[in-house]
């Protein structure tokens, strides 16, 4: 059971990082490159001010970086199957418990993990390119994942349950953190042209759909492969 | 795996536990793969994965 769950999940991340990675170099990492050239021709003076007598402190210029070209889409490959295997290890947990009938099964398991990581938090926290004001990091993570992990068990109540008590219970779960609503930024501003943004949250909307069906697909398939 | 078994329940019942237990276990994981890429503040996997993290629409910066 334990090497048909590592097999699956290995063999979906894999190829799943790869589409990912084909997407996000043809269209969606041109897109943050070019908001790149915005951040870095912005003078870095307004970034924030030290008050006087506070100590100076240091901004991690030294950190490891990739070098734009190869290291950073190899880099990104990287992160990108750290990712995809991750998710995909979620997907196979979850057919141990309920095995998917038919491969296409796995495109409904994809989706749901597409509505829980992508598009329920992106209805509070859009898509941002470098260079956008947002509010603090550990809050908005946190949002993140409250929001996921609220639109989990959301879909699946809704979808499982067979008391209409614990779907209602489902449907709440899901608008919740829409109520309670996202941190924002104080101000809203962007170094980087509207349409541009525009154009990054169209392209990281679909690339992760595509992603995630791709892997429901795949993780169903090779799922059903495996003897059990 | 074959498994050979004379009492069907128990061995149902048994993996079912097991069953569990492994799902949990291998979630709990690809939760922590998730994190660590998407998530983790080291300012090196932040800048390694930073376009991974863009593209997913996770929090970053």
């Amino acid at each position: 059971m334990i090497t048909r769950i590592a097999r699956t999940a290995g063999f979906t991340g894999l190829l799943a990082a790869l589409l990912l990675t084909l997407l996000q170099s043809f269209w969606v990492a041109p897109l943050i490159l070019q908001a790149e050239t915005y951040e870095n021709s912005a003078p870095v003076a307004e970034a924030h001010e030290h008050a006087a007598g506070t100590a100076e402190h240091h901004h991690d210029a030294e950190a490891w970086s990739p070098e734009d070209g190869w290291q950073r889409v190899l880099s990104t490959t990287g992160g990108n199957l750290v990712v995809a295997v991750g998710f995909a290890l979620i997907l196979a947990a979850l057919y141990t418990l309920r095995a998917p009938g038919r491969t296409a099964t796995g495109a409904l398991w994809g989706l749901a993990g597409f509505a829980v990581f992508c598009l329920a938090p992106t209805l509070g926290l859009p898509p941002e390119l470098p260079g956008t004001a947002a509010a603090d990091l550990a809050q908005r993570q946190a949002w993140w994942a409250g929001t996921a992990a609220a639109t989990a068990v959301g879909l699946a109540l809704m979808v499982f349950a067979h008391n209409w008590v614990l779907k209602a219970v489902g449907v709440a779960l899901l608008v919740v953190p829409h109520v309670i609503g996202a941190p924002q930024p104080q101000v809203h501003e962007s170094l980087a042209p509207e349409a541009l943004e525009t154009q990054f949250k169209v392209a990281s909307l679909l690339t992760n759909a595509a992603f995630w069906v791709a892997m429901g697909l795949i993780s169903a398939w090779l799922y059903r492969r495996q003897q059990a | 795996m074959p498994i050979i078994s004379t009492s069907h329940s128990t061995v149902t019942s048994s993996s079912l536990s097991q069953r569990i237990a492994v799902a949990v276990g291998a979630s709990l994981l690809g939760l922590c793969l998730v994190y660590f890429a998407g998530f983790s503040h080291i300012e090196a996997v932040h800048n390694a994965a930073h376009d991974t993290r863009h593209s997913a629409a996770f929090p970053c910066h």
